[in-house]
């Protein structure tokens, strides 16, 4: 009998040949008979009062199917949080970009001029672009003073805190937008009408949320909607709640028109038009002993949300906990503030608002060390959590945890004394400055507080007739390996072969709603219910007595068989519980913040061309604990993938706003990082069990994220000398900063 | 795609006369289609506004790469790939190599032409820089002839060339020039956001001869600094004649920056790139000074 045999193993993708050999249909691969086309017309301005629609030009406008507002069956909103977004702009226009009109025909050409000919009058109104120009209310653009959620997290006394500290250090930290660059463009297919309801097919990652939204849209039962997510090429995020708006347009030019209609988003709109990370502002005031113990941490953290609430309040929520990082600090207070701007909506985007406040402690903590006549090393080594201590929401860490260990093996692993020895010599007769950095941090695994418990997720397995095992989840595959893992960890739980183990198209009138895929929750939470029910099943055959307690994968598929052709079915489903002692309060924001974290410590290595200001990172160390790892190689593609984004977000990757509008929208000068930009990066695990994560799993997605951007600029600080205070850290800035 | 590609004409024709007949038509209807690597970017994003191109990749009395004891000449055709191919390009002409391999990524240097680079007059264009320092000629032919120009005197505003009505740039030639002492210098440098797939924010190519520590000659040019790829000949003057000293480079510094006008653009500042323009030519004339 298989005993642990596929976890921990490179089994390869589940997909990887029908991607490479692109046999895989993406969704502006399929087409359906008398399918036609459809656009958005969207938002010229930033803010305003939308007067009057026109149809112009000499074009057959009795041809072209138009939906506005009016046209909408139900509720004219995007349900996610709350339902403040409308699907089609109604009256008020809160941001450039925003879906006003769309056209569907079968002629693209002749959309394109078409809708080019939709115009608008518009009363402008003032708008607010900035985080300073929400907070110092220069025009009101939301509730009363553009908060859209705001969080206060407190422990022990700050007061207390800078009355005992020897020194306390100031410094003001922003970070800019990022955009999300999926592989894939967004894109829908729908099919609607009143008698058969509304089925979308689409690339996105969550199809119980498009599922909330268009029932909400069309007014319809549950049954009546239909979700299949296809072949997806990348998500980041950015395709966990925009989906619900490209579905939405799709159905309703479907609904009017009485054809299937396709969407799909070039780049340049989906660059302009869909989310991106929030720029954020945060102001650290800490309280040191002369020591280095870090007595108190004042925190203000601020993001930009963009026009509408949509997915900022659980955003701010990430970034504000992960705020004070992985120290254990006796008194602490965190204000943070999600602001409404006339841009549009910042969403979730890998990290979820952790890199956003991460970039700031880990930065400000050199500066403090600085201030202290300390090494970096030194204050974190002095301020480390470590097991059975307590986070700033108080919630005690009740896995092992050995900052340590990870620091001294990153450190071992890029030569880092030793560097910063012979970088001092040779950085004093060279242009070519190097330095060295690094940063410590976590984040933690599911859905923050109450969440996983509010999502109640279901996940399941079934025998197919085939006498083969098949998992069902509405959790998606985005290229991160969902497939695969899930294949992994029930091949194990059952004692059977991966190839027996088929995963079910994410389809919601087929998988039960193992919820969102975000949160870097799939392969630990999701993963977990999905281990669970196969041991569920494993159990109900054993009980028929048609399995033994040793048996080969045959005898194993031949027992599903006998049973199916007894009982007609055989599926088991698992609901999630939250491990014990687990415990939340939503009204003073203190507890378990998390089941688990993920624990890390990256190094980069850096060169700085003083006659131009370019940044090349040299070398790139990434050290972390999660937990037992899967698939060791997708788990160091997803290290390796993350860290490299991470890079692009601290020194090359600038949204530049025009107007509350991304002016670069290009992938010509909209830069990202080529592998021409990039280092080696060495990868390391350690592995310390999860007792309720899948096969000892946590959460690994958005923690290489994190990290890299305050490594990157320490290291720049260190080469040059520097106080860099915003990233991304371009050459221009430098070399502001640095003459 | 934002354009609808059944709205433009494409021509192959049979013969380059043909070719040049269809480039004579009135009002410029037609356009050259080289390697087209820059029309297509506008074509996808719905920017390009002229409808008819004349395709001239068939044509290979416009490629290849021939050379004479006073002259190398490239056809216009020739791709930044074979450049870089080149062995005596390489060794003669080193800084149009290194600006080759600069442009864009791989597949582009495989399709774009250098008759294209220049013909297409941007100020951040990769190859000028080079052409302008070794002092290259081109050639312009039309259904009437042909003609030579220096390439110093091509470009005479923004995206504004020599080039007369129904005219191709057919060719470009370099001077193989040796001297019998001293050594010679080369210098290219380009600054772009990234390594590769990259728009210069500046670039800077210079060649020197200097004989004892004298600067006998000296050309430098640079991009993405003006309306033009600009030689920097206030420098030049400053320079030639005179042995390298901390005031002298000092001086170029300042005059180089008098002589150039970068703006402020969605790539980059105006401040940056002067001051990384200077740093530049700082660099050049450091390699013009070592083992003196």
């Amino acid at each position: 009998m298989l005993k642990s045999t596929f976890v921990g193993k490179s089994v390869p993708r589940k997909e990887a040949l029908s991607k490479i050999t692109g046999a895989a249909k993406y969704i502006d691969d399929l087409s359906f008979p008398g399918m036609i086309h459809g656009v958005t017309v969207r938002s010229p301005v930033a803010r305003g009062r939308l007067k009057k629609i026109s149809f112009e030009g000499d074009l057959p406008w009795n041809e072209i199917t138009q939906v506005t507002a009016k046209d909408i069956p139900g509720e004219n909103c995007v349900a996610v949080i709350l339902k403040e977004q409308p699907m089609l702009v109604d009256g008020m226009i809160n941001h450039p970009e925003e879906p006003i009109v769309l056209l569907a025909h079968p002629d693209r050409a002749l959309l394109e001029k078409a809708r080019k000919n939709v115009k608008f009058e518009i009363e402008a109104l003032p708008s607010v672009l900035s985080i300073d120009d929400a907070l110092s209310k220069k025009a009101v653009v939301w509730g009363s003073d553009n908060i859209l959620k705001s969080y206060l997290v407190e422990k022990g006394d700050i007061s207390q805190a800078f009355a005992e500290a020897d020194l306390i250090v100031e410094g003001e930290y922003t970070t800019g937008a990022q955009e999300q660059l999926y592989i894939e463009p967004n894109g829908m297919i729908a099919v609607a009408n009143p008698k058969d309801g509304v089925t979308v097919w689409g690339s996105l990652q969550c199809p119980f949320y498009v599922h909330k939204a268009l029932k909400t849209l069309f007014g319809l039962p549950d049954d009546k909607i239909r979700v299949i997510q296809v072949e997806t090429g990348g998500g980041f995020g950015g395709k966990e709640d925009y989906p619900s708006l490209i579905a939405g347009h799709a159905a309703l030019l479907a609904w009017k028109s009485g054809r299937p209609v396709k969407i799909i988003y070039d780049r340049a709109e989906d660059m302009a038009a869909t989310t991106k990370r929030h720029p954020s502002r945060t102001r650290h005031k800490t309280a040191v002993t002369k020591e280095g113990k870090i007595l108190g941490m004042d925190i203000d953290f601020v993001l930009d949300g963009g026009a509408y609430l949509t997915l900022s309040s659980v955003v701010l929520s990430r970034g504000t906990i992960h705020a004070p990082g992985p120290y254990v600090v006796p008194h602490v207070r965190i204000k943070s503030a999600a602001v409404a701007t006339n841009t549009p909506p910042h969403g979730a985007f890998r990290g979820f608002g952790a890199p956003q406040s991460i970039f700031a402690l880990e930065r400000h903590l050199d500066v403090v060390a600085a201030r202290l006549g300390l090494s970096p090393e030194e204050i974190r080594r002095r301020n480390f959590i470590h097991q059975g201590q307590q986070t700033a929401t108080s919630q005690t860490i009740k896995e092992p945890v050995d900052f340590d260990k990870l620091m001294d093996r990153a450190f071992e692993m890029s030569h880092y004394h030793s560097k910063i020895k012979r970088f001092e010599i040779e950085n004093k007769t060279s242009p070519i400055k190097k330095g060295i950095g690094f940063a410590a941090f976590m984040h933690g695994s599911g859905f923050t507080g109450s969440g996983e418990v509010y999502l109640a997720s279901v996940a399941g397995v079934e025998a197919t007739s085939e006498g083969r095992i098949r998992v069902l989840a509405s959790s998606t595959e985005i290229g991160q390996g969902k497939n695969t893992v899930f294949a992994q960890i029930v091949a194990d739980a059952l004692c059977v072969d991966v190839g027996l183990v088929d995963v079910a198209q994410p389809d919601t009138s087929v998988v039960p709603n193992s919820g969102p895929t975000v949160a870097s929750r799939t392969t630990s939470v999701v993963g977990k219910l999905v281990e669970d029910a196969a041991k569920g099943l494993q159990a109900t055959l054993r009980q028929s007595g048609f399995l033994g307690e040793s048996y080969t994968s045959a005898q194993f598929q031949e027992a599903c068989l006998v049973y199916l052709e007894k009982f007609g079915s055989l599926k088991t489903l698992s609901q999630y519980k939250a491990p014990p002692g687990i415990f939340w309060d939503d009204e003073k924001y203190r507890g378990d913040a998390y089941g688990t974290f993920a624990w890390a410590v990256y190094v980069a290595e850096v060169s700085v061309d003083t006659r131009t200001f370019e940044v090349k990172v040299d070398d790139f160390v990434a050290v972390q604990e999660i937990g037992r790892v899967v698939n060791p190689l997708l788990a160091q593609g997803q290290i390796e993938g993350g860290v490299i984004q991470a890079l692009g977000y601290a020194i090359y990757e600038n949204v530049i706003w025009k107007d509350g509008r991304m002016a670069n929208n290009r992938m010509t000068n909209y830069i990202i990082p080529t592998t021409m930009d990039v280092p080696r990066v060495q990868v390391h695990f350690e592995e310390v069990p999860y007792a309720y994560g899948a096969a000892g799993s946590k959460g690994i997605g958005e923690l290489p994220m994190d990290g890299p951007a305050p490594a990157v600029i320490n290291a720049i600080a260190h080469a040059t000398g520097g106080d860099f205070k915003h990233i991304p850290l371009m050459p221009e800035d430098l070399m502001r900063i640095l003459t | 795609m934002k354009t609808n590609a059944a709205e433009f004409d494409l021509r192959t024709p049979a013969t380059l006369g043909e070719a040049l007949a269809l480039l004579g038509e009135p009002q410029g209807k037609w356009r050259p289609f080289a390697g087209g690597t820059d029309l297509m970017v506008l074509l996808e994003s719905g920017n390009l506004m002229h409808k008819n191109f004349v395709n001239l990749r068939g044509f290979k009395e416009l490629r290849g790469i021939e050379v004479s004891p006073q002259f190398v000449v490239l056809g216009a055709l020739t791709t930044f790939s074979a450049i870089q191919e080149n062995e005596l390009i390489k060794k003669e002409f080193p800084c149009l190599v290194q600006a080759a391999a600069q442009v864009g990524a791989i597949a582009i240097q495989n399709r774009g032409t250098i008759g294209g680079n220049i013909g297409n007059a941007s100020p951040a264009a990769d190859s000028p820089p080079a052409l302008l320092i070794y002092d290259a000629e081109i050639e312009l032919m039309s259904t009437s002839g042909a003609r030579w120009v220096s390439y110093d005197s091509f470009h005479t505003g923004y995206k504004k060339t020599l080039l007369g009505a129904g005219e191709l740039i057919s060719k470009i030639r370099l001077p193989r020039t040796t001297r019998a002492s001293g050594r010679t210098v080369h210098y290219f440098r380009k600054v772009g956001a990234r390594k590769a797939q990259a728009i210069s924010k500046v670039s800077v190519a210079g060649w020197a001869h200097v004989e004892k520590g004298v600067i006998k000659e000296v050309r430098l040019a640079l991009g993405s600094v003006a309306p033009t790829v600009v030689r920097g000949k206030n420098t030049e003057n400053l320079l030639k004649g005179k042995v390298l000293s901390p005031a002298l480079y000092e001086e170029a510094r300042s005059i180089l920056g008098g002589e150039i006008s970068p703006i402020s653009d969605i790539r980059s500042t105006d401040v940056y790139r002067k001051r990384i323009a200077q740093n530049l030519l700082s660099e050049f004339l450091e390699h013009v000074g070592l083992d003196q």
